[in-house]
């Protein structure tokens, strides 16, 4: 009996995924676990492997052409065996079921529902005979930090990188299942490929627990509000606020980070700022998902980065709780992948606000689209000296302007005033960073 | 510096001390009229007399324990076991009496006597006769036990465990009695429980003691030469252990290989590396790689027997294993 093998869910955004590169013809013998096909979704290219044994009887999805999740791309089967002809034909895109809104799971899925994706949306048609399971194959790169969540480094090298202040998330190890061990870390010394770790470490701090966000019954008010904004501007309406920020002292700790051999980035303060505000402001951590609002108990914060093929939006997990460095180590880490297109699902899915800055192109001021399901964006311009008048005096100081998107189904224009004045106090005073 | 063979050094320990204290002897089978099975007693009967030089019936256990009353009532005996698959018969005189007696008495007795010979493969002996015992003596509390790989260590260990005044089992090797080796002139005492590193390295430390040594200069050699400069811990005295050794050796180069010739389940380099991870884990790059003999009896066929025991290319594996340079 033939069984179809499914374009998998690899992302909760996922809708259908095109087919980059079959890796076997029809007729060639399948082995289970063995990787069939690239599939590029909208965020990144993965392999798919077979599940059952057997051979490849019919591709029904060309290279370069899409299927939407759930439907078949080919069909496995006895050697010589036929595939019912009914079953040829692929489902047309239209007929893709619209994947509900991410699971309510914002926090980082763990990686075994990210890698067994292939039970389809629910209202994925789903063909007769049992499906041939797919799960997306692991890059290798991937394995290092995934397996068991943990990181492989010898005792030695966890002493030497725990003497010497360096990150071992941020090093590559060569060891067995990459191991981290000594020449690694003498190599990273040398070539100053390590970084500096001044704040808890990249990856996931272990101090921070990850707790489930919570289902927050929506009051009748709220119901009202959402529905009557939804009329007005329909999807998701967007409300705008925008503040000047004195950046003077917070560029002060990029000079001081410098001299500590750390590279701090004007963003990741501000990341940092955002993240902090939202700690302290819980009502903006929030999302709107189908009738459900839910309240996030981490502070993640997502960073929009520009790639080749357009944008992508991965998360900082519990940015609130990470020093500057680990934060800029873990931006610059999580950019350079989003660029290889080599980030997992659950590094960009979740958070409640992103930080879109495009001042690095001298974008004064902007107005950014949220990404849902969050419920703000924060569009970043460029900072640069401007004459303000201060006490009477025309003086110079140096500005970022700073627009707030928000959801306004869930945040009114109040809160989300009363966020960008944190913002605002905590960039112009970092100091309050600290406390 | 005097070069001598392993045997006389012995010899010349022995012959040293029955000199120096009236009160030592040696007593054993063959050590008298056939200046002893691999010749190490050679000239003391005509040097010392028949009163100190004592030959045995094929008596283990009666000898052993011979020995260890005389040491009861004050004298010092040396007990040769033609080797020490033959102290399976006597092992009671050595392990229940000779270590005990010091605690059963509440320390009112003193038992300051020497059990030696040879252990381990001496060539085509086959299972009965080429086994090592290392861990069996050094896993009782009581005895010392000495494991000399060099001549210079044997005499100095061996005039040691006479002047000890508890029980000294030392492990000898009918291939190591015809080594040649360099021995210091004059008063050589090497203190019990004391480690030397015999080749210095930065890579990969190599821990072992006995015969299984002069492999692991060869394994060093041949390392050396593809870059790796490996430390040659030989441990020499395996109870008490040199802990302070080890875990300086680890400390300087991060990397293990113990090798020992006996058998791998519960094996005395299993101590080791279980003192290495408790006491020196923060310093290891790697798991601690170890060699030992294979699993199995020892082979009469010369093929066989060669291929059971560790050898330089097995101790260069592993050292390349500990250092992540296998080859491809």
């Amino acid at each position: 009996m033939s069984m179809p093998i499914l374009m998998p869910a690899l992302s909760p955004t996922m809708k259908e995924g095109k087919i980059t590169k079959w890796l076997k013809k029809e007729g060639d013998k399948i082995s289970s676990g063995e990787a069939v096909a690239e599939v590029e979704t909208d965020k990144s290219n993965l392999e798919v492997e077979a599940y059952e044994d057997g051979y490849l009887l019919k591709i029904v999805v060309p290279e370069n052409e899409s299927a939407p999740v759930g439907a078949p791309i080919g069909y496995l089967g006895e050697k010589g065996e036929k595939v019912e002809a009914s079953a040829q034909q692929p489902k047309p895109v239209a007929a893709a079921p619209a994947p509900a809104a991410p699971a309510p799971r914002p926090s980082t899925p763990a990686p075994a529902a990210a890698q067994k994706t292939s039970a389809p949306a629910p209202a994925t048609p789903r063909p007769q005979a049992g499906p041939a399971q797919v799960v997306p194959f692991r890059r290798e790169g991937d394995r290092r930090a995934e397996e068991e969540g943990r990181l492989r480094a010898s005792p030695l090298a966890k002493r030497i990188a725990e003497e010497r202040g360096l990150d071992l998330a941020a090093l590559q190890g060569s060891g067995p299942q990459g191991r981290i061990i000594k020449r690694d870390i003498e190599e990273a010394l040398t070539h100053g490929a390590a970084v500096p770790r001044l704040a808890p470490s990249l990856g996931v701090p272990l101090s921070v627990e990850r707790r489930e966000p919570q289902v927050v019954p929506i009051s009748s008010m709220r119901r009202v509000i959402a529905q009557r904004l939804a009329d007005v501007k329909p999807g998701v309406p967007h409300f705008y606020l925008t503040v000047d920020i004195e950046m003077d002292a917070a560029m002060q700790i990029r000079d001081e980070a410098k001299a500590l051999d750390s590279k701090v980035s004007v963003n990741d303060i501000v990341v940092k700022a955002a993240a902090i505000a939202l700690r302290r402001m819980p009502k903006m951590n929030v999302s709107l998902q189908g009738d459900q609002q839910l309240q996030y108990q981490n502070v993640d914060v997502g960073i929009a980065v520009a790639i080749e093929e357009g944008l992508i939006t991965p998360i900082i997990r519990d940015a609130d709780q990470k020093g500057l460095a680990a934060i800029s180590a873990e931006a610059r880490d999580l950019a350079e992948r989003a660029r290889k297109r080599a980030l997992k699902p659950q590094e960009y899915t979740g958070g409640s606000i992103t930080i879109s800055n495009l001042g690095m192109f001298g974008v004064d001021s902007f107005v950014a689209v949220i990404n849902p399901p969050q419920a703000s964006i924060v569009a970043v311009g460029q900072v640069a000296e401007k004459a303000v008048v201060r006490n009477g005096q025309v003086v110079v100081r140096k500005i970022m302007t700073s627009t707030l998107s928000g959801d306004h189904r869930i945040i009114d224009g109040a809160l989300g005033a009363e966020y960008l004045r944190e913002l605002k106090g905590l960039l112009e005073h970092p100091m309050r960073l600290l406390f | 510096m005097a070069e001598m063979l392993y045997r006389e050094a012995l010899n010349q320990a022995l012959a040293e001390e029955m000199t120096r204290d009236a009160n030592v002897f040696l007593i054993g089978e063959e050590v008298g009229l056939y200046d002893g099975a691999f010749k190490v007693s050679q000239g003391l009967l005509a040097r010392f007399g028949s009163a100190r030089v004592v030959d045995t019936p094929i008596s283990e256990l009666g000898f052993c324990g011979l020995g260890v009353g005389a040491a009861m009532v004050g004298l010092r005996p040396v007990v040769e076991l033609m080797t020490w698959n033959f102290a399976l018969l006597a092992i009671d005189q050595i392990l229940n009496n000779a270590a005990k007696l010091r605690h059963m008495s509440g320390g009112q007795l003193r038992c300051p006597i020497v059990f030696r010979g040879p252990a381990g493969a001496g060539g085509r002996l086959s299972s009965q006769h080429s086994q090592e015992f290392d861990v069996v003596y050094s896993h009782f509390p009581g005895v010392k036990v000495v494991a000399p790989a060099t001549p210079s260590d044997a005499k100095g260990l061996l005039k040691s465990a006479i002047r000890d005044d508890n029980p000294v089992v030392m492990f000898e090797s009918e291939r190591l009695y015809a080594i040649k080796g360099d021995v210091p002139e004059g008063e050589l005492l090497v203190p019990i429980g004391k480690a030397e590193v015999k080749r210095e390295g930065n890579d990969v430390s190599i821990i072992t003691w006995s015969r299984m040594y002069y492999f692991c200069e060869q394994a060093a050699a041949e390392l050396e030469k593809q870059g790796i400069r490996a430390e040659i811990l030989d441990l020499r005295t395996l109870r008490p252990l040199d802990e302070e050794a080890i875990i300086a050796t680890v400390q300087k180069t991060n990397r293990v290989v113990v090798v020992e010739e006996g058998w791998p389940l519960g094996g005395f380099g299993a101590q080791l590396v279980d003192t290495i991870q408790s006491k020196a884990f923060d310093y290891l790059d790697g798991p601690v790689q170890r060699v030992t003999g294979l699993d199995v009896n020892m082979s009469y066929a010369a093929n066989l027997e060669n291929a059971i025991q560790p050898d330089a290319p097995r101790i260069i594996e592993a050292v390349k294993k500990v250092m992540y340079r296998e080859e491809a």
